[in-house]
């Protein structure tokens, strides 16, 4: 499983890889964690609300941060 | 009030969750019935901050009555909790206005649009929707590749940081409905204006050559149907999220205010920022480039600077191009903008804001 979260480096970016990492942590899934900050690669996968966070490649949340439970449900 | 570029860089109007996700949900209609009641305690609370706050300096603290450290610290205490009581309200309302709304959608609703028809929806639309300066350049790509005109993606982008929930509530809340109707109407204006002009200037070739290459890439669907419920949970959460941010700012804003309206004398501002000088609007909007502020910090200043006598089309054109013309804003737009863009925005921006600030100078005069 391979998890992206884009973002050019605010606060909420930043919260935003801190849950990911941590339901991640928590639940013991086996997936990649990357952070995007480049944003010719962020407007290339066509999200335009920062932050965004994509699950093998499919948009699964944009414009908020999740909250853990979400982030969980994307890991099942 | 110069902010440093982490905090300025990212003036977010989105929610975050709150630390424990381990709640209780309250039903829908509990929450709905608790509403008239907490306006009712709210409304109680409101009325009596005045008498409050001079009952708390003038009896409780030994601070004689008349005296310029008494009409500061009145000031302060009386502020202090309306302006918090009016945000609490405003972003919650707000925020629940704008749980209906997503960049995606606005940008699908803005794609092809024609110039003039596309300018004003850009603009009521950079109301509503949640915005986020750090996502300014995706967005502006969004859009761009998703066919919405590069002047209307101006409108929009415009529109969003100046005609700002904040910056109105606290408007109307402490100057006045007139006064927050009145930079409501021309923030707007000035967003549809300058977005058209931009687009009738045809500069589509000042866009960065990699942007120009982009192609549209799949609109990335993130539509969730939310529940009544949800959305109340949404605006609650905006309070906790954009309160939690800005309240040093308002206090820092409140404490200026407060000196000011203690200690400067009456009348003082208008010999300084008055009417008649045709030099006091231009300079009131080259003073607030290099300054950003939240729209939340700035208004008690201005309320304060009013009430001095500071005339209003100065102070208004001063207030739009601290949070318009923001220098960390345009540094991000340099990702995907040329230099020769960059300067049109400026220059369109700021000659509505001067025009504006003229206007009621002379009106108000």
């Amino acid at each position: 499983m391979e998890i992206q979260i884009l973002g050019p480096g605010c606060a909420r970016c930043e919260k935003t890889a801190k849950v990911v990492k941590e339901v991640v942590a928590e639940t013991g899934t086996d997936a990649r964690v990357e952070k995007v900050t480049d944003m010719m690669q962020i407007a290339a996968h066509g999200v335009v609300s920062t932050p965004a966070v994509l699950v093998d490649g499919v948009v699964k949340s944009a414009g908020k941060i999740p909250k853990k439970d979400e982030v969980a449900g994307w890991l099942k | 009030m110069l902010k440093s570029m982490d905090n300025a860089s990212c003036s977010c109007q989105g929610p975050e969750p709150a630390e424990s996700d381990v709640r209780r949900p309250l039903p829908a209609w509990m929450m709905l019935a608790a509403a008239p009641l907490g306006i009712a305690l709210w409304w109680l609370v409101y009325t009596h901050l005045a008498a409050f706050s001079k009952f708390l300096t003038y009896r409780l603290l030994p601070i004689a009555s008349g005296s310029h450290l008494g009409a500061s610290v009145e000031f302060l205490l009386y502020d202090t909790p309306k302006v918090m009581m009016l945000l609490v309200l405003v972003v919650f309302g707000v925020g629940v206005i704008r749980s209906y709304f997503s960049p995606e959608r606005t940008r699908a609703l803005l794609a092809g649009r024609s110039l003039l028809v596309g300018n004003v929806l850009a603009a009521l639309l950079g109301i509503v929707t949640p915005f986020c300066s750090c996502s300014a350049v995706p967005l502006f790509i969004g859009f761009v590749t998703a066919g919405v005109p590069l002047g209307v993606t101006f409108s929009f982008l415009i529109a969003a940081p100046m005609v700002n929930e904040i910056a109105l509530g606290l408007l109307y809340g402490l100057v006045g409905w007139q006064v927050a109707a009145l930079y409501a109407a021309t923030g707007l204006t000035i967003a549809i204006v300058a977005g058209w002009v931009i687009g009738r200037l045809h500069l589509e070739g000042h866009v960065e050559d990699w942007v120009q290459q982009m192609t549209a890439a799949d609109q990335a669907p993130v539509e969730t149907n939310m529940t009544l419920r949800d959305r109340l949970v949404y605006g609650k959460d905006a309070v906790v999220e954009i309160i939690g941010r800005v309240w040093k700012y308002i206090l820092l804003g409140i404490a200026i205010g407060a000196g000011i309206h203690g200690f400067v004398p009456e009348g003082f501002m208008a010999s300084v920022m008055g009417r008649g000088d045709w030099w006091a609007v231009p300079l009131a909007v080259v003073l607030g480039v290099p300054m950003y502020s939240n729209a939340a910090g700035i208004i008690p200043v201005v309320e304060a600077l009013l009430g001095k006598g500071a005339a209003l089309g100065s102070t208004l054109a001063f207030m739009m191009s601290v949070i318009a013309l923001s220098l960390p804003e345009m540094v991000i737009l340099r990702k995907v903008l040329k230099p020769r863009l960059i300067g049109v925005f400026i220059a369109v921006v700021a000659t509505g804001i001067l025009i504006v600030g003229y206007l009621f100078n002379m009106v108000m005069g």
